[in-house]
């Protein structure tokens, strides 16, 4: 049977996702339940949602450093206005899609490094949900609450809105001709221009549809807490990178996977719950998080030497 | 037609034109007699940046995906340890400072493995690393809060001529830095690193030895910085590196560095480092509150880039 080099790139964060999975549940055979699952994978939600998110801006070859303070500021607007009226609430996410797309817009006209534009930006949305809510509080929607709590038969939530949203994104991503511009404005956005399409116009989308995932995954996170706070995603930028790396994305070239994504997104959330099994003191937690990074990156680069071997015999 | 050509060639012009724009409005809302103190508190933390933003820059000069990001991590543990080996004694003062550039080339050293044996982004592979020297540095504190020796909390509380010691230091390592860069072989390296990796291997030039230097050197000046700081504040604070992150990336880049690589400068570190203290600055002035100060300094950084851009873009 001959893999192609996507698959290949897609098992490895695969398998290091089930041995992991392995080593808790062998650690905590407890784990091995709806709920042991609902829990470990319930905050991964989120999670997946703004490493998609982070995904799509990477798939045009720029990185969102505003991505933790932009979803801290959805989380806000999510417990506060898209609660008490949902009609305002609606019109701001719509106005941070607007803002999104301009921001892609702009660093591609003006020929800016998207790194220090949104590195800019993270500082207008931490200060506007700062403006929203200065001190921690706000009530999640009933009906956020209600997605994020719902019980399906046979199969936690958690699972089903991953499997979900990785169905949903692999059809955008690699299915639709708008994927397809997408990732080809990554790989060279001349050749797309030449061809007749608007790079602008596909950046501007692309923006837009990131800002939109971003928009879901403070929702979802309202959703799981119940209530916001200015700093309460401001780790999502690193570990939203983190999680299309580990998911066998690129930095350049448009080579992005979006069930890898989602797939890197539950690798991290489960290394945190592997270390509280591991009863491995708190000052150490941080540190071994690194460490798995490491090792599970390290386990790609050996298994893409071994598809290399393979492929010069 | 010349004067643009003038402005082009130098761009770190613009951060000092912005840095003098912001300090001029910034002192006539006081009516003047601020003038002194603000400048003086302008140098100090402004020389923090700019020993971690030469760092940075270095870095970022090697290429795209070029980037540190354990610079925080690597400052709360230099300034950690640092504090805790010398204990209050004025005698270990240097033996101190030793440490923590011991510390720096261990880290810059781990930082360059990682990215070269494991063939991680370096934005990643930083990023584990500052893990790894967060939980270390979490370890070792243990929520205390050691005071520096008093020599050196006076050498880096006071001035000299008006002008504060750690401007004094900053400067220093600039002008080392700007010989580096620019009349050594070892910059003329980098920059060629910088705008073609491969045409540079093929040139002959060592490209894995001087990108080590390169992560070594940058984390020496982030955990100097480190030493520096914690000596400043009067003890090492586990999260004393955190606005270091941004702050190091922001002020190379207002400062006119390429971020696509192979082209830096040094006065505009200065510049954009001291514009970024005034920016902050002049809002508390003006009495904005956080949310509307975090909002207009992250207006004012995009207005300063749209300004100055126009140049290559890394991603």
């Amino acid at each position: 049977m001959k893999l192609s080099s996507g698959t290949i790139r897609l098992i490895i964060p695969a398998v290091s996702l089930v041995l992991l999975l392995a080593a808790v549940f062998y650690m905590q055979p407890r784990a091995m339940s709806y709920t042991g699952l609902n829990l470990l994978f319930n905050l991964a939600v989120p999670i997946a949602l703004a490493t998609i998110a982070q995904m799509l801006i990477m798939s045009v070859n720029d990185l969102d450093l505003s991505m933790g303070t932009f979803v801290s500021f959805c989380a806000c607007v999510a417990a506060t206005f898209l609660q008490s009226s949902p009609v305002l609430g609606i019109l701001i996410f719509l106005g941070a899609i607007a803002a999104y797309a301009i921001i892609g817009v702009v660093i591609h006209i003006r020929g800016l490094p998207s790194i220090v534009v949104t590195l800019g930006m993270s500082f207008v949305w931490g200060g506007l949900a700062v403006l929203i809510l200065p001190s921690p509080g706000g009530t999640a929607p009933t009906w956020a609450r209600w997605v994020m709590t719902a019980k399906p038969p046979l199969v936690p939530m958690a699972i089903v809105a991953s499997i979900l949203i990785a169905a949903v994104t692999h059809y955008i991503v690699m299915r639709s001709s708008f994927g397809v511009l997408m990732r080809g404005v990554g790989g060279n956005d001349r050749s797309v221009e030449r061809a007749g399409w608007s790079v602008i116009g596909i950046r501007a989308a692309t923006y837009a549809l990131a800002g939109f995932f971003a928009i879901l995954s403070g929702i979802a996170l309202v959703g799981l807490t119940t209530s916001a706070d200015a700093n309460i995603a401001l780790r999502y930028t690193l570990l939203s990178i983190a999680g299309v790396i580990l998911g066998g994305g690129q930095f350049v070239g448009g080579k992005v996977s979006p069930i890898g994504a989602v797939i890197g997104a539950l690798t991290l959330t489960l290394a945190g719950s592997f270390l509280s099994f591991m009863r491995i003191s708190p000052d150490w937690q941080i540190g071994a998080q690194g460490a798995i990074l490491i090792v599970v990156l390290a386990l790609r680069l050996a298994l893409n030497r071994l598809e290399k071997r393979e492929k010069s015999q | 037609m010349t004067l643009h050509r003038f402005l082009m060639a130098k761009p770190w012009i613009w951060s000092f034109a912005a840095t003098i724009i912001v300090w001029v409005v910034t002192v006539l809302f006081t009516g003047g007699a601020s003038s002194f103190g603000l400048s003086q508190a302008a140098l100090t933390f402004a020389a923090f940046s700019v020993v971690v933003g030469i760092g940075q820059m270095f870095v970022i000069t090697l290429g795209p995906g070029n980037i540190d990001l354990s610079v925080p991590a690597t400052m709360t543990l230099s300034g950690t340890l640092a504090l805790k080996l010398m204990d209050v004694q004025d005698g270990m003062i240097l033996v101190g400072l030793l440490a923590s550039i011991g510390i720096g080339l261990i880290i810059g050293l781990g930082n360059y493995v990682l990215i070269k044996a494991l063939r991680i982004p370096p934005i990643i592979a930083t990023l584990s690393m500052s893990f790894i020297v967060q939980s270390v540095a979490i370890w070792s504190n243990r929520g205390l809060r050691i005071k520096p020796p008093e020599t050196l909390a006076n050498f880096a509380t006071s001035g000299l001529f008006g002008i504060p010691n750690v401007a004094l230091v900053a400067l220093i390592l600039s002008v080392i830095a700007w010989i580096l860069l620019e009349k050594s072989i070892y910059g003329r390296w980098i920059s060629a690193i910088g705008q073609s990796t491969f045409a540079a291997r093929m040139a002959g030039i060592p490209v894995d030895g001087t990108r080590l230097v390169t992560y070594m050197l940058c984390a020496v000046l982030a955990s100097v910085c480190g030493y520096l700081l914690a000596s400043f504040s009067g003890g090492a604070a586990l999260n004393m590196g955190s606005e270091y992150l941004l702050m190091s990336i922001a002020v190379v880049v207002i400062g006119g560095t390429a971020v696509a690589g192979g082209n830096s400068n040094i006065p505009g570190i200065w510049g954009a480092s001291l514009f970024m203290f005034l920016v902050v600055s002049m809002l508390n002035t003006y009495g904005f509150g956080a949310g509307f100060r975090l909002i207009l300094t992250g207006l004012i950084i995009i207005a300063v880039i749209l300004l100055a851009g126009g140049r290559q873009s890394l991603r």
